[in-house]
């Protein structure tokens, strides 16, 4: 096995293992650091496909961003309850058959099409080509990001305002 | 070797973890994170496809699709804490206001 192969079936491991943490653990809080380690894991598998400039916004966006937002809700939600958030599953039964059907789904897909594209050489850093895109033919759609983002950001300030 | 196919299915297997967390959860916010893994699922084909392809396309649309999460879990969780001050609950099931 080579070293790229190790280190798949490694980060693979570790994502699948975090990822099913998330969905099955009865504490939403540790359910929230689990979902940290899947984020990173995400960003690892980046790594692998010789993307590290995806690895760091991945890094910075998500196992900083999100994770923090969350423990925040978390921690405020619990407060305005004044008691523990139950964190139980219900339809466990259902929902993993239809899971499973969705993945029998998409596998049996992969399995019909025929996916066999060789892997191209190694590539240069992408960083460069992708911030000439970002400011070349997609301009406008960054710019509508950024609006998109503002947009969201004062929703959520308006709609989590204290009333006073 | 690790083919195209061995990133999709491990894409793949994300997703319905993803999907099974959002079907399961009775929490808003743990439904919130299912949703989470499933994006990120999405972002882990995208970034494979643009690798196996050569395709630049699929890079800057996976940063994209990475920004408008981070927008989209603020809104979310911002309507949930509105929710908890309102109905004091977080049980998706007793969020019935618009049921008839």
């Amino acid at each position: 096995m080579t070293l790229e192969a190790v280190g798949f079936w490694v980060v693979a491991v570790v994502l699948l293992a975090s990822s099913l943490a998330v969905v099955l653990t009865p504490n939403l809080f540790h359910a929230v650091l689990y979902l940290a380690a899947a984020l990173v894991a995400t960003g690892a598998i980046f790594l692998l496909l010789e993307q590290p400039f995806l690895f760091a916004v991945q890094l910075l966006l998500y196992a900083g961003g999100v994770v923090t937002i969350v423990v925040f809700a978390i921690m405020l939600t619990e407060r305005l309850i004044g008691e523990r958030v139950r964190q139980t599953s219900r339809h466990l039964v259902n929902g993993a058959i239809v899971a499973a059907a969705v993945f029998a789904g998409i596998a049996g897909f992969l399995l019909r099409s025929p996916l066999a594209t060789p892997r191209p050489g190694p590539v240069d850093d992408a960083t460069v080509a992708i911030g000439r895109a970002l400011v070349g033919p997609f301009a406008v759609t960054l710019e509508l990001l950024g609006v998109l983002l503002v947009t969201a950001l004062l929703g959520a300030l308006y709609f989590a305002r204290s009333d006073e | 070797m690790i083919g195209l196919s061995s990133y999709l299915v491990l894409a793949a297997l994300m997703f319905s973890i993803g999907l099974f967390g959002v079907l399961t959860r009775r929490n808003a916010v743990g439904i919130l994170l299912g949703i989470e893994l499933m994006l990120n699922a999405v972002n882990i084909n995208l970034v494979a496809f643009a690798r196996f392809h050569g395709d630049l396309l699929g890079l800057v649309f996976t940063l994209f699709t990475l920004s408008i999460t981070v927008a989209e879990v603020a809104v979310g969780l911002a309507i949930v804490i509105v929710i908890f001050r309102v109905r004091r609950t977080v049980e998706a099931d007793r969020l019935d206001l618009l049921r008839w």
